[in-house]
């Protein structure tokens, strides 16, 4: 994919109008894909179709059309044109051609799933400065809330509680509402009551906070004890309507597990942050792991259910998709819709008075404070903002590949969405989703071609097949990127301005030290006697 | 199980936390002293620690069929390892640090993260070029023995450890050993030498240091090829320790080395001989938490199993930054505006 001319978001004259080059190379590459993903046809264009049928043929011809979009964005041209680029591949070639070759709505389901991460992301380290290595969590809180209760698990932790029902239920269940609601109320009452905070009243609401998680633990084991009768029936989990219940659910428990992360950890910077939350990332993952009851560990939980939205289903048969492809066609809008919809937020959150704040708080957090920036509680909402896209995307994650394993949620999948959000330029909205289109395309279609087409030829040994070096190729882009652009592919402004405000005294400590000291201290540098030797000649010679 | 068997067998654990402990601090060294100098993650110092234990693996595969001292071998082994590891670190720093000395942090972090993926992938195709995957470590016989218990010179030491109910073997011994020779060496490097002064002048400030005369680009190669070598040493001590390393052996050390070095306090070199060592204990003991559910006569905890045994450093971790957010030893700086 290209990255586009470096010059070009700091333009200042108008650029050329290329609506008519737009439509062609819209129609072009649309063409290719449509032919490259229909079998039937490629099996009649004889020569042509094998080539087209190149694993690394595909890519690219993926890739180009993706480009689409990007050029879309990035070129001047008409209005019509480019809602025609936009909403055409989108909505009408990119489903056509996943109607042929259902790996292609996967691909774009899960484009769009890391698009939405890194946007959540780009909140965090982006806008706010908060350097957080374990946002994959947020995503696996997403995913095991519904992973667990719409497939099997849920039946199982029933029974399990049917068993073990421990004290009488409809006491528990009492006690815990008792409970839930006394602490609740008497958080809320602290708040209000206690204007500027003192020891007594930290640890009254501290004590609060526990007994209201108490009283949620006691309500939960209690529903679940009541409940356990059902567990025959709830064989393939709750019903598939739920999805929309559970949607809102996992944004929710996602936010929250955000704030009770950040809580304790908001005090610390940078690189403490970092380290804590990839600490807390962890957490998650080895919780995953060893709370079977729950989430199977390792088997991971399989399967989960979609939505079931008939109407849709008819639509999509209508449309001629088979039966096993409607759930897929149904993410794939369901996701283009919250893409669209975390744009939407994430555009006004940027203008907003929040934003502002984060991007304040970024640049010198000292000064916003000063400046009567809340500190807490706008890091709050960042991780809160952040960690709720991730929730939902974690659903949907789970929906998509009907089965989660803690192994999909660990620290490289974090690290992942990270260089997503730096390659494609920090706090610049179209640069995260362009940096997470590029890496998921290269770590899900490009390397894996570039590997499936070369496995044959007898003077590549296996080892440095392509398709086994992908972390190495991923490093070096990571490594290239980084050193020749980087404030990202498209950078935001205002970044841009300061990266290469200071580039001319970069230039002088890097090139004009080191020759002139090598020649001063030849090979001894080593020896404790040469920094005087130095000194003194330097001292000698101002003098 | 009454105390008397107790007793002995916590102050093993312990003991074997040490050990293991040593192994981390002399990790976090390496994190910590980039740390101190460019305050930068180096991610890619796993893939520096692994690369030792790799070369270390080989130096002990070349002379297991030689006669030579076993003590000799090592030595061999812990030269080459410090040797390439200390090259391959400055490199690094040349290549992929340097360039963006004045970008914004999270840049070179990213590079960084790029590095260590980009080693690990180049370590298993070296290896794997030869067929191996999991080096299983070829030691000296002697290594493997229990320390003092046939050398009548020291066989009364030997007598007071077993009385107290310490049981260490010899290679448990050398890695202590020579961790602290490393340790004290570093320590007279950096507080005792000159250029240890200038490399400590550069950390505190880059800037000011180049107007005193130290070539602040050279010190901070410097720290590179000194961070490197004590990652040699660690790559071929926890190989020592360990037995067995491959190409992707480095995250979990790698882990919980950085943790212990956040945990003393990042930039503070005792911090971070401090941190390693704790969570090395912490570790060892949620290792074995089986022990406390059989004097609880309770089943329950035996379910804990050792991938707790990081979450135990996390926790650790955050209760200890919670109270104290510079770390145990770490100072915490009062900012200006």
């Amino acid at each position: 994919m290209t990255a586009g001319n470096p010059t070009l978001p700091r333009r200042a004259a108008p650029a050329p109008d290329r609506t008519w080059m737009l439509v062609l190379i819209f129609l072009v590459t649309s063409a290719l894909l449509l032919v490259s993903h229909n079998n039937d046809l490629l099996g009649n264009l004889g020569g042509l179709g094998t080539v087209l049928h190149n694993p690394i043929v595909e890519a690219v011809v993926v890739s180009l059309f993706l480009a689409n979009v990007l050029f879309a964005y990035l070129w001047r041209a008409a209005p019509w044109a480019k809602a025609l680029v936009g909403l055409g591949s989108l909505l009408l070639v990119l489903p056509w051609a996943g109607q042929e070759d259902t790996s292609l709505l996967d691909l774009s389901i899960q484009i769009m799933i890391f698009a939405a991460l890194a946007l959540g992301l780009n909140i965090v380290v982006g806008l706010a400065g908060l350097l957080d290595l374990g946002y994959v969590a947020f995503f696996a809180v997403g995913a095991y809330t519904w992973g667990i209760f719409a497939s099997p698990r849920f039946s199982e932790v029933l029974r399990y509680y049917g068993q073990n029902p421990g004290a009488t239920n409809a006491g528990t269940l009492a006690l815990g509402l008792f409970l839930t609601a006394v602490t609740a109320a008497s958080m809320i009452a602290i708040r209000r009551r206690v204007a500027r905070p003192t020891r007594a009243s930290t640890w009254s609401f501290a004590l609060a906070s526990l007994g209201l998680v108490v009283g949620l633990i006691l309500t939960g084991r209690a529903l679940l004890v009541l409940n356990a009768f059902r567990a025959q029936g709830l064989a393939t989990g709750l019903d598939a309507n739920f999805f929309w219940l559970f949607l809102a659910l996992s944004v929710l428990a996602a936010a929250v597990v955000g704030v009770l992360i950040g809580l304790p950890v908001l005090r610390l910077k940078g690189d403490y942050l970092a380290i804590i939350t990839l600490g807390l990332g962890e957490v998650i993952r080895v919780l995953a792991n060893n709370l079977g009851l729950y989430t199977a560990g390792s088997q991971g939980i399989t399967p989960i259910k979609s939505a079931a939205v008939p109407w849709f289903d008819r639509l999509a048969g209508a449309l001629g998709f088979q039966p096993d492809q409607y759930y897929l066609l149904f993410l794939y809008v369901v996701v283009l819709v919250m893409i669209a919809l975390i744009l939407t937020v994430n555009i006004r959150l940027d203008r907003s008075r929040i934003g502002r704040a984060w991007i304040a708080i970024r640049d010198d957090e000292v000064a916003a404070q000063a400046m009567g920036v809340p500190l807490v509680q706008t890091k709050l909402i960042a991780f809160a903002t952040g960690a709720s896209f991730a929730g939902a995307m974690g659903m949907i994650f789970a929906a998509k590949q009907t089965f989660i394993s803690p192994e999909s949620f660990n620290l490289f999948q974090s690290i992942g969405v990270l260089s997503m959000v730096i390659l494609g330029g920090m706090g610049s909205f179209p640069g995260v989703i362009l940096g997470a289109a590029v890496v998921t395309l290269l770590n899900l279609r490009i390397l894996p071609g570039l590997g499936e087409a070369t496995a044959n030829i007898p003077w590549i040994p296996q080892q440095v097949n392509p398709g086994q070096l992908q972390r190495l190729v991923f490093g070096v882009i990571l490594v290239a990127s980084m050193l020749l652009r980087p404030e990202g592919l498209l950078p935001n402004r205002r970044r841009t301005l300061e990266l290469h405000q200071d580039e001319d005294q970069e230039d002088d400590s890097v090139l004009g030290h080191g020759p002139a000291l090598t020649a001063a201290g030849g090979s001894d540098v080593y020896s404790p006697g040469l920094a005087p030797e130095k000194e003194d000649e330097r001292a000698g010679g101002v003098q | 199980m009454d105390l008397a068997t107790l007793l002995p067998f916590i102050v093993n654990v312990i003991v074997g936390g040490l050990v293991l402990g040593f192994v981390y601090a002399i990790i976090a060294l390496g994190y910590t002293m980039v740390y101190g100098v460019l305050q930068l993650i180096n991610f890619a110092h796993s893939e520096v620690f692994v690369t030792g234990a790799i070369v270390g693996y080989e130096v002990f595969r070349v002379l297991a069929p030689n006669p030579m001292n076993g003590y000799l071998k090592l030595l061999l082994a812990l030269l080459a390892a410090m040797t390439v590891s200390g090259v391959l670190n400055v490199l690094i720093e040349r290549l992929a640090y340097r360039p963006l000395r004045n970008a914004p942090r999270l840049v070179p972090l990213i590079t960084a993260i790029g590095v260590s993926l980009i080693l690990q992938d180049v370590l298993r195709v070296i290896e794997g070029f030869q067929g191996r995957f999991d080096l299983t470590y070829i030691l000296p016989e002697s290594f493997g023995t229990r320390f003092c218990a046939a050398q009548s010179s020291c066989a009364a030491l030997g007598n007071v450890l077993r009385t107290i109910g310490i049981d260490l073997q010899v290679k448990d011994v050398i890695l202590i050993v020579v961790a602290l020779l490393s340790l004290g060496g570093l320590n007279y490097l950096v507080n005792r030498t000159r250029l240890g002064k200038a490399i400590r002048a550069v950390a505190q400030d880059r800037v000011t240091a180049g107007l005193m005369g130290i070539d602040a680009d050279r010190m901070i190669s410097m720290t590179f090829l000194i961070g490197g070598a004590l990652g040699g040493i660690s790559g071929v001590l926890f190989g020592l320790k360990v037995g067995t390393v491959n190409a992707y052996s480095g995250f979990d050390p790698g882990i919980v080395a950085f943790t212990a070095a956040v945990l003393g306090g990042i930039g503070s070199i005792p911090g971070a001989v401090l941190g390693g060592l704790v969570l090395g204990v912490i570790q060892n003991l949620i290792g074995v938490t089986n022990i406390f559910g059989q004097i609880l006569g309770s089943a329950n905890l035996q379910a804990i199993d050792a991938s707790y045994q990081r979450i135990g450093a996390f926790l650790v971790l955050v209760l200890i930054l919670i109270f104290k957010p510079t770390g145990l030893l770490g100072k915490s700086n009062v900012e200006k505006v």
